[in-house]
């Protein structure tokens, strides 16, 4: 069956669907990653956005349940130039096409996905849609396409009421904006008991719960629509609780102090991305996934400075506050997909949490 | 960090010969460090053996030595030019090993030397096998395990704690005869057993058998501040047991999910920094298939083949990195040259595939073993890049120039499934045709999954060509057929072929439905960000992103492909500076080649660089969109010579020879008609086809005439007849083999072999020296030694030479370059040889006369005379130099390939010696080979009936020299009665005191065998491997055995000049 990607700049492109047959809107991002499909499909903080894959052959070893980083896909459509027939890995629990069908995800292969990139690059993420069906007049479907916003998604993607996760001495509450499976094992991992919060929980309950620390976690969407949640956030910040946070928890924690966020014309969404330790001077390579980044400019020197920038463009990448106990990255040191070089910050929340 | 400016004059150690295992990657590598390094004003001095190479032009580095690469030779330069530092990471393990040597007596301290890069403390960590593995399980990384015994006893209880099957390798066996791997104990028992027997020092090691992991790679760089990066990890299609060099390689890996490719990355990055490398390093990886458990393989810290491959399918240029990070940069403050917007701190990323097949040299070496295992063979390599595996694959195939266009042998179409599920347990270069083959009879994909170990993924990725195919057979050709058929690169002639259609038809409904390729560039990034490298690969359905420029005129250069023996390094020198000539005179230059090895795929050497097969409709396509101006084929070899009527036939104009008569070259009928009109003399002959015939042609000839089969590779049943009975005899062999085509007979002509290259305009010749060659005609010219300039040659016949050269370039209407082989009999010239192209001997030419024979035929090409471009015409008077171009074979890794010298070329690569003085000049050629004599004064020699007189006097000098001569009895008795003293030896089949036993007792310097031809599977040929594999030198020709012996009588002192090629005027 043929389907098309259409975008709201008018572009058409014509393929064959091989996923769900639904027609969805959504904002279309690109990323970069040459493995890891999974771990992007089922990243939280891909709702209401749809993914073309730079990588041309996806699919190839399959699904693993164990790589998920959700219990669910948040993709809403999927665009890749080839999608594996068969996959072939000894954990594979299932084909991708199959996992399309069965989530819903509409996906469209035998794009031109460099030069989809390519378009996306220059004229910067766009909405679109993914269909079945060959409309002759875009007029309407483009209107609709346009007035596409993504609303509420954090809302879509956090969990529904607290649980703890994992046993040891330290004790850290995750507030779970649309968080990825793996920041808890992080945290796990390294012997601390988790409990991970909705996003809606006054940051009373947190700071009354004896926590040795607080972890912020990713999630979808514009930050600074998070209104409620950043007064939320102000409160944490003045207690005097070891912070750390990721991605969305890093653009919350910035706005709460009264920083600025802007969006990047196409955003960061690879694993490839150099980030430097502004303390040592250390490159490490990231994986990223933000089309929103704090503003440089709207930092308050006397509050809080650059901890990492990326090395590519210079924009922030993490913050550390001044006479606080927060620090905060945009990238993702739990990975998945992607390097694990900064895996360590986790260690360096530990050590914070010890006083250190 | 910035560059450490006490970093002032730097020695960089080149790789020498191109030999199997280390080929044209170095001279890339080299080549853009010394650029890296001049860039950043510190003054080299290079060191190279290997005159072949771009990497030892004067303009390269600030001094070039063209030396022997040994130790008291970099000694003595060291002590010469007094450099501040060394970089040893460039130059292979030739070079490391220098290095180290140099560094473990304390030479590099006493001099102030500094190593920089990677420290040799380093390099000892990760050469050295107990050091580097107690270093991985300090730092968790674990290798296979493993353990040396000299008992069985200890072998069985190691097997019992790490489990079988274990893989035994007994020490210091020939061809590492004696190993196998063990299932059970009782196998254990007995190989181990048997090892230990046939072991010299009767060890054996007990290795986890890991064959049939999958083998994956990883390409690191670190600087000095401990950033690290991955610039490319790559899977081997052939799981764990072929070397990697001799594997199907893909890039990125494709079968491993974001959890393995992450974990391998981190062990990479791990080792690199307990390692403390700074600069590139490569780490081999074999992954356990059904869980997450691996091992390290091997780590080579220092530039390698995989590196000139990841640098080339990401475009990440890793060499010139490792140059910056030795002076002192850190990543994060070099630019990325593609982007020019990111940092060298990053990670390419991929949106294509790439795809790497060897090239193997079983064309030449018709008898040798085509299996393949842990022993590289493969003389080079091509890669392709499409976005689809299939399409990679296909493209690779027909870059290989075999005739091969699809996974298709009609040799095994005829064979049952039985018969193919065997051969698909013989590992050897054909496996991949022979899985394509059992795919199409029906063969499970998890059968040969099973068999051979290789991924159900790749496997289910032929089964997709294999089902393209029978579509194609079975389906109408409608359009979208063949758009899908184009999208995996299924080539015009195939698609005709299996829909029973022209190929002009397929291309004409090509024409008709606008299916053409499309170009996209590869720009590390996957599109994320700006970039406009001119780096280019073909792929079918999606939009064209490469905008022909239109400013200025464009010129094609056409590459020269893979390396492979006779077609080497030095046509990629010549297509180089083709190019460079090209952009000076203010052309816009495209090449188009598929090598991954060589500077000319450098995306900044020529002003646009298609990563593309050679192929003319892959060229079609280009040609298509770029529409150049004109197209240069006379310096990318035979490759690019083939092209030629192609492209005439597409409306591309030849510059330089045109198609007619390069073909006049090459017709043996049409150039014997010029060689009439010109009054030139080749020696006579004739094609016959019966042995009644050949004796009445050779008697017509008179004796001795060369007997050879037409049409045959490597050159098997060549021979030189002196009677009747000659003929018979080896009328018979030849007919026993090549009964099909015709037989030639040929006036043998015992004489000197000379050689010119020139470059011709309309109006004249220049001949920048005449080459002459030590051994007499018979010998392939490539493997000769050859001699300029020419110093046994008379003025007159020089003179008849140069007016020779003239009348065939005038007669051809040459253009460019020209390369004649002559024959000097009795005072005659005899033509055997035209090529209207670039020849192997332009690199050291060009070097030695200060000429720049390809510069200049570049300009006269492109419509500048000679005399325009300030030279004479003619002859260029004799220089002072003497220069030695030496062959280099790399026999002792092609097990069963048959080692005596004959017609066609056998070797791999060459060394140049250079001094004022003749016998210096041989000596140093010799040393260059590897040659360090004498040692223990032995020597054997078993010498061929009718060469024994002639031998005579060659002995006495041996024996005069102080050599104890070994031979078996006929050559023995001869010696005797000539009151020359020999030992006897027996040979090889007799119990004891064999020619075998001799040899493995490490006290023989030299064997000179000189072979009847018609024994090749019996004692001489045994000889000859159990030599090669024992590491003894051997010559199959007395002049050559007579030409070491001069030079060592009249070298006692050893070297003592050297010659900056810089300063040569």
């Amino acid at each position: 069956m043929k389907g098309y990607l259409i975008l709201e700049d008018g572009s058409v492109f014509e393929g064959e669907s091989v996923g769900a047959d639904v027609e969805t809107i959504s904002e279309f991002v690109f990323n970069t990653s040459m493995t890891g499909y999974v771990e992007v499909l089922t990243d939280p903080s891909y709702a209401g956005q749809s993914v073309v894959m730079t990588y041309p052959l996806i699919g190839n070893y399959g699904i693993c349940y164990e790589d998920q980083e959700s219990a669910q896909p948040y993709v809403k459509g999927f665009i890749v130039n080839e999608l594996a027939r068969l996959g072939s890995h000894f954990r594979k629990n299932k084909d991708l096409k199959d996992y399309l069908i069965e989530h819903n995800i509409p996906c469209i292969q035998g794009i031109d996905t460099r030069y989809l990139t390519k378009l996306l690059r220059n004229k910067g993420c766009m909405n679109g849609m993914i269909t079945t069906t060959c409309y002759k007049d875009l007029t309407d479907v483009l209107k609709k396409i346009k007035s596409y916003h993504m609303k509420d998604v954090v809302k879509k993607t956090t969990c529904l009421k607290p649980y703890t996760i994992g046993k040891g001495d330290k004790k850290v509450a995750l507030y779970d904006f649309g968080a990825k499976k793996s920041i808890a094992r992080c945290l796990v991992d390294r012997g601390i008991e988790v409990s991970i919060y909705p996003a809606s929980t006054p940051a009373s309950v947190i700071l009354e719960g004896c926590y040795d620390g607080i972890m912020l976690s990713n999630g979808p969407g514009d930050p600074s629509e998070n209104i409620e949640i950043i007064q939320e956030m102000k409160k944490l910040a003045n207690s005097r609780l070891p912070i750390f946070a990721i991605c969305l928890g890093h653009q919350l924690m910035a706005l709460a102090h009264g920083f600025q966020t802007k969006k990047l014309k196409y955003g960061h969404h690879g694993s490839n991305h150099p980030v430097k330790d502004m303390n040592n001077g250390h490159v490490y390579i990231s994986t990223q996934n933000h089309n929103f980044v704090i503003d440089e400019e709207s930092i308050d020197k006397d509050v809080a400075k650059p901890w990492f920038i990326n090395v590519n463009d210079q924009t922030i990448e993490g913050l550390q506050y001044i006479h606080k106990n927060i620090k905060t990255v945009q990238f993702h040191p739990e990975a998945c997909a992607g390097p694990l070089d900064t895996e360590k910050l986790f260690d360096e929340f530990e050590k914070m949490m010890e006083g250190k | 960090m910035a560059r450490d400016v006490s970093i002032k004059k730097v020695l960089v150690i080149g790789s020498g010969p191109i030999i199997i295992g280390q080929a044209a990657e170095f001279d890339y590598a080299g080549t853009q460090a010394c650029r890296a390094l001049k860039e950043e004003g510190v003054k080299v001095v290079l060191i190279n053996s290997n005159p072949a190479t771009i990497m030892t032009d004067k303009d390269i580095a600030d001094k070039v030595y063209i030396e022997p690469l040994t130790v008291p030779v970099v000694k003595k330069l060291i002590q010469k030019e007094r450099p501040d530092s060394i970089l040893p990471t460039l130059g292979g393990q030739n070079a490391l090993n220098i290095a180290m040597a140099l560094a473990d007596e304390g030479f590099l301290d006493e001099y102030h030397v500094r190593t920089i890069g990677t420290s040799t403390k380093t390099i000892k960590l990760a050469e050295d096998r107990l050091e580097f593995k107690t270093l991985m399980e300090s730092i968790g990384e674990p290798c296979a395990a493993s353990i040396v015994v000299n008992h069985v006893d200890d072998a069985i209880d190691f097997a019992q704690k790490i489990g079988y099957p274990v893989v035994v390798r007994p020490a210091y066996t020939l061809g590492g005869t004696g190993g196998g791997i063990a299932h059970n104990e009782e196998e254990l028992h007995d190989i181990c057993s048997n090892g230990l027997r046939l072991s010299r020092v009767q060890q054996c090691l007990i290795e986890r058998c890991i064959a049939g992991w999958k083998e994956i790679e990883y390409e690191v760089m670190r600087d000095s501040a401990g950033n690290c990066i991955t610039v490319c990890n790559m899977e081997n299609l052939d799981p764990v047991g072929i070397h990697t060099g001799d594997s199907i390689v893909v890039a990125p890996s494709q079968t491993l999910s974001d959890k393995e490719y992450q974990m391998l990355r981190s062990s990479a990055l791990n080792i690199i920094s307990a390692l403390n490398i700074e600069g590139g390093c490569n780490v081999q990886y074999a992954l356990n298939p059904y869980s997450f458990e691996y091992c390290v393989i091997e780590v080579n810290p220092r530039v390698s083949r995989s590196s000139a491959l990841a640098s080339k399918a990401t475009g990440y240029p890793i060499a010139k990195l490792a140059a910056k990070i030795a002076l002192g940069y850190t990543l994060d403050e070099i630019k990325n040259a593609v982007t020019k917007k990111t940092y060298a701190s990053f990670e390419p990323t991929l949106d294509y595939v790439v795809c790497k097949i060897p090239k193997w040299p079983f064309d030449k070496f018709v008898n040798a073993s085509r299996e393949l295992g842990t022993q590289m063979k493969a003389t080079g390599e091509v890669m392709a890049i499409c976005n689809n595996f299939e399409g990679a694959l296909m493209k690779a195939l027909r870059s290989l120039e075999q005739n091969i266009d699809y996974l298709y042998l009609d040799e095994l179409s005829y064979q049952s499934i039985e018969e193919l599920k065997q051969q698909l347990k013989n590992v050897d270069d054909r496996r991949i045709f022979v899985i394509a083959e059992a795919l199409r009879k029906r063969m499970n994909e998890e059968d040969i999954h099973h068999i051979t170990k290789i991924d159900v993924w790749f496997i289910d990725k032929i089964k997709n060509l294999i089902e393209m195919e029978e579509r194609l057979i079975n389906e109408d050709l409608t359009i979208n057929l063949l758009k899908k058929a184009k999208r995996l690169q299924f080539p015009d002639s195939v698609i005709a072929k299996l829909t029973n259609k022209t190929k002009e038809k397929i291309h004409q409904m090509r024409i008709d439905n606008d299916i053409r390729a499309v170009y996209k560039i590869v720009d590390t990034c996957a599109a994320e960000f700006d970039a406009t490298t001119p780096y280019y690969y073909s792929i079918h359905g999606g939009i064209n992103e490469v905008q022909p420029q239109n400013q200025k005129k464009k010129i094609m250069v056409l590459g020269s492909g893979p390396i492979r023996i006779g077609q080497g390094i030095e046509f990629d020198y010549c297509s180089v500076h083709c190019v460079w000539a090209l952009k000076e005179a203010g052309y816009d230059t495209i090449i188009v080649n598929n090598n991954p090895e060589t500077v000319s795929t450098d995306f900044d050497i020529a002003d646009r660089l298609y990563f593309e097969p050679l192929t003319p409709e892959d060229v079609e396509s280009i040609v298509d969109r770029e529409k150049p101006n004109g197209a240069i084929v006379q310096f990318g070899g035979q490759t690019a010579i083939k092209l030629t009527q192609a492209l005439t036939d597409m409306g591309v104009q030849i510059l330089g020879t045109d198609a007619d008569n390069v073909d006049a070259a090459e017709d043996r009928e049409r150039f014997d008609e010029i060689l009439e009109k010109c009054h030139i003399d080749r020696p006579r002959g004739t094609t016959v086809f019966t042995t009644q015939e050949a004796i009445d042609v050779a008697h017509k000839l008179g004796y001795p005439v060369l007997v050879r089969p037409s049409y045959v590779l490597g050159g098997a049943g060549m021979e030189i007849a002196l009677n009747d009975d000659d003929i018979k005899k080896y009328m018979k062999i030849i007919n026993k083999q090549y009964q099909e085509h015709p037989i030639l007979i040929d006036k043998y002509l015992s004489g000197k072999e000379v050689e010119v290259d020139a470059v011709c305009d309309q109006q004249g010749i220049l001949i920048p020296g005449i080459m002459e060659h030590i051994e007499r005609a018979g010998v392939h010219s490539g493997d000769s030694i050859s001699v300029y300039p020419p110093q046994k040659i008379k003025q007159e016949i020089k003179d008849i030479i140069v007016d020779y050269t003239e009348r065939l370039a005038k007669a051809l209407h040459v253009i460019g370059l020209i390369n004649i082989q002559f024959i000097v009999y009795e005072d005659q010239v005899y033509v055997i040889e035209v090529n209207p192209r670039s020849s192997r001997t332009i690199p050291y030419i060009s070097k030695v006369t200060d000429i720049p024979i390809v510069d200049i035929a570049t300009k006269v090409i492109m419509g500048h005379s000679i005399e325009e471009q300030g030279y004479t015409y003619g002859l260029v008077p004799e220089k002072e130099t003497i220069a030695v171009k030496m062959p280099v074979f790399s026999f002792e890794k092609i097990k069963g390939a048959e080692i005596s010298l004959g017609p066609e070329m056998k070797s791999t690569g060459e060394v140049l010696g250079i001094s004022k003085n003749f016998d210096e000049a041989i000596y140093k050629a010799f040393m260059g080979t590897g040659i360090q004599l004498p040692k223990k004064k032995n020597i054997i020699c078993t010498i061929k009936d009718s060469s024994k007189e002639e031998f005579l006097p060659i002995a006495k000098q041996y024996y005069m020299y102080g050599y104890d001569i070994y031979s078996t009895a006929g050559t023995y008795h001869y010696l005797i009665e000539h009151d020359i003293p020999a030992h006897l030896v027996n040979r090889i089949d007799a119990h004891k005191n064999t020619l075998f036993d001799l040899m493995l007792t490490d006290t023989v310097d030299l064997v000179i065998d000189i072979p009847t031809r018609d024994n090749c599977l019996k004692d001489g040929f045994l000889i000859r491997r159990f030599a090669v594999e024992a590491g003894i030198p051997i010559y199959t020709s007395l002049d050559t055995a007579k030409a070491l012996i001069d030079s060592l009588e009249k070298r006692k002192k050893g070297i003592t000049s050297f010659i900056d090629i810089t300063q040569l005027k």
